[in-house]
């Protein structure tokens, strides 16, 4: 699987560690892990004692304030679409930027498309762990899809017709 | 209408250009059925039962003249000379290749025009009052909050992958004549006691298998709020709404699950977050919005023009007209003209690509060069001079847009139907035209009075028959087309859903047991002041079922079950 991060293809470090259906994932004793929410809530201490540094993934459903105040201990974010289709993390990442603060790496996994990344990096995200077969260079070409956007978020947090008014001021 | 700027151009030429791109990566088998599935009906894109539906936009309802002769030049030459507009005051066209279609967008974008987000799970074309702008019952004109929504939910990043589709309308008159009430989100501009400007904010309302009026979340949300408010009713159902089931996705099951209070009270927690943030909206913007509206130059008039009141005395069948498809102005000498798209023998909606252009020549003689799509699928010419509306009722004649019948039993709303949509259970079109022969009569037509009359094909309501006076539903009884009869649903201030009557009936059946409705209506109303809904609230649906079906509910062999999944 292809990563990229910052808009560029990236080397990644992370082993994503599954926890389907909330069964515990085994965690190796070393390396960088992402793990998800219900393993760090259940195996907190333990995984803050690691050296490598860990990350957490969250699934569609699971509310970004559950690990708002642990954010401080993460090196990773990550956001899990089983289905492109599913909107629901794009409202988690707003929220882990704009509301708790989260400063670092915020990953899209799953069914992470070409034809989402616009979007997706509208709200937040600045990692995108690509779908097997999806083409990097078109991935690379879909930030630039628009030039500019109405609306206020992560990228642009003043709105279009804020931007046009700081504009028109400074150039009368 | 709204003018674009560089920016707005520039926008929707980015999107021609990424769905050329998406199109061209579909057809090399580089995107699969099921991804490019969204990204097509985000623009407009359906596949239907014949080939390619495309829906496009006309945003709440309002065109120029030059993009109806487009209209009409795309519906010559990609489509079989016909488009069909529809009751959120879009067009469809049901024959263009797909491979066609970003050039068709290419073509549109060139008039300021698009098909964006007219379909898929995000926010619709927001639909908007007919009389905009013009009503004499106006307290506020919605069309520039209209656009500054568009403006808003075009592309939002948030929410282009909601769990069901969205719909936005904003009213701004006395009478809702935009069923605010019906809608996912219902706004209703209205003035607070200092005269600032704000809205009544309903949500959760609409038709489709679970039909539900809206409710109040917000009696007053003055107007600088209004974006950071969306946004927070769209970031709870974004977040809660259900999708694991598409027929319990839309916000008014996610309202109904927490109670209204209990979701109001969810909007308001969060919107204790967002409000006063960098959404929030500003006096400059709103004015920079208005200024980009073309306005009508309008002349002064006296307030009843002396040639209109002749005509009127002197042309019986002008004067029928008159009553039905003519409507008041707020400016003295002006009024609005309904041409109507409802000829018997012609699918309600229909429009020849003749017909656009010369209905765009119409506009630009008489009316500003502008002209709307109404909800009941019809064209409006918003400004015309009194002085000029002979004229305009013996051109529209010739056109075969002068049937005098708004408001009646044979204005037929419609949805395409069975003939053309592979959702729908059942056509929609032989019914209508069925009911509107039987219905020939005009003086009959002008007794029975003020009757709206819906059909649609399938529980998807495309017709809006959960609102008609009498609504018509087609069902499917195995593989048999059958239609399901309702009656006490209204539009406005009073919304109402219909009540089913009884057992589904026959296609050939269908005439006849409109003709009973109207009977017993006849029988029973106390004079021809008292309306067809009237009658139905004061006496109830029993007196119309047992003429139907018999005195004893289902002892005539004619009742079958009702049938709906």
């Amino acid at each position: 699987m292809a990563l990229i991060r910052d808009r560029k293809l990236a080397h990644d470090p992370w082993k994503l560690l599954d926890g389907a259906e909330g069964a515990q994932p085994s965690i190796p004793a070393t390396g960088k892990v992402i793990v998800p929410l219900a393993a760090w809530k259940a195996s907190r201490e333990q995984l803050l004692s690691r050296a490598d540094g860990v990350g957490v993934w969250l699934s569609a459903p699971d509310d970004p304030a559950d690990i708002a105040a642990d954010l401080g201990h993460l090196q990773v974010v990550a956001v899990h679409f089983a289905s492109f289709n599913d909107g629901r993390g794009y409202s988690t990442a707003r929220l882990l930027r704009e509301r708790y603060g989260w400063r670092g790496e915020l990953r899209a996994t799953g069914d992470v498309l070409r034809d989402q990344l616009f979007y997706l990096a509208r709200c937040g995200f600045d990692a995108f762990d690509l779908r097997e077969g999806e083409d990097v260079d078109a991935a690379l070409r879909a930030f630039g899809d628009f030039s500019e956007a109405y609306q206020a978020s992560v990228d642009r947090p003043l709105p279009l017709f804020r931007r046009r008014e700081a504009r028109s001021v400074r150039t009368t | 209408m709204y003018i674009y700027d560089e920016i707005d151009q520039r926008l929707v030429d980015e999107r021609v250009a990424q769905f050329r791109d998406q199109t061209r990566r579909f057809l090399a088998g580089k995107l699969t059925e099921d991804q490019f599935r969204p990204l097509r009906l985000r623009n407009g894109l359906y596949i239907q039962r014949y080939a390619p539906m495309l829906r496009i936009a006309v945003p709440y309802g309002i065109l120029a003249s030059r993009q109806l002769r487009v209209l009409a030049h795309i519906t010559r030459t990609y489509d079989r000379g016909s488009g069909h507009f529809s009751t959120r005051q879009n067009l469809q066209l049901n024959w263009p290749r797909l491979e066609d279609v970003p050039e068709i967008l290419a073509k549109l974008a060139k008039v300021q025009m698009h098909a964006i987000q007219t379909s898929g799970n995000c926010v619709r074309n927001i639909t908007s009052d007919h009389f905009a702008g013009i009503a004499p019952d106006e307290i506020v004109d919605p069309l520039v909050w209209c656009e500054i929504v568009r403006q808003w939910s075009t592309f939002h990043p948030e929410f282009s992958y909601l769990p069901r589709k969205f719909k936005i309308a904003i009213s701004g008159s006395v009478h809702d004549r935009t069923a605010v009430q019906l809608h996912d989100i219902g706004l209703q501009a209205v003035r607070d006691a200092a005269g600032e400007i704000g809205f009544r904010v309903l949500v959760g309302g609409g038709m489709g298998r679970t039909p539900m009026l809206g409710s109040v979340i917000r009696e007053f949300l003055p107007w600088p709020h209004l974006l950071t408010y969306l946004e927070a009713i769209l970031r709870v159902y974004n977040r809660y709404g259900r999708r694991d089931n598409i027929w319990k996705a839309r916000i008014k099951i996610l309202v109904k699950d927490r109670t209204p209070e209990g979701f109001r009270d969810e909007v308001e927690a969060e919107w204790a977050q967002i409000r006063d943030g960098a959404s929030t909206l500003t006096q400059a913007e709103v004015e920079r919005i208005a200024g980009r509206f073309t306005r009508p130059a309008y002349e002064k008039l006296d307030e009843l023009a002396s040639s209109y009141v002749l005509a009127l005395g002197r042309d019986r069948r002008f004067a029928a007209w008159a009553r039905r498809n003519v409507h008041a102005h707020k400016v003295g000498g002006y009024a609005a003209v309904t041409l109507s798209l409802k000829r018997t023998g012609v699918p309600p909606g229909d429009a020849t690509a003749d017909q656009m252009d010369a209905v765009a020549d119409l506009a630009d003689r008489y009316s500003f060069g502008e002209l709307r799509v109404t909800h009941e699928q019809n064209l409006l010419l918003a400004d015309v001079r009194q002085s000029d509306l002979y004229a305009i009722w013996q051109e529209a004649q010739a056109l075969g847009l002068a049937t005098p019948n708004v408001g009646t039993i044979t204005n037929i709303i419609s949805c395409p139907g069975g003939d053309f949509c592979s959702l729908a259970n059942a056509k929609s079109i032989p019914v209508a035209e069925a009911i509107q022969r039987r219905f020939d009569d005009l003086d009959y037509v002008y007794d029975i009075g003020e009757l709206d009359l819906n059909i649609s094909g399938c529980m998807n309501s495309c017709g809006h028959h959960h609102i008609g006076h009498i609504g018509i539903l087609g069902v499917d009884k195995q593989g048999a087309e059958f239609y399901q009869i309702s009656i006490g649903g209204a539009q406005g201030n009073d919304a109402s859903l219909g009540k089913v009557i009884g057992p589904s009936v026959s296609q050939e059946e269908v005439p006849d047991v409109v003709e009973k409705l109207i009977d017993v209506y006849l029988a029973h109303r106390d004079s021809e002041l008292e309306r067809f809904i009237e009658v139905v609230r004061r006496i109830g649906i029993e007196p119309f079922k047992e003429h139907v079906y018999g005195t004893h509910q289902g002892s005539k062999a004619r009742a079958r079950p009702v049938e709906v999944a």
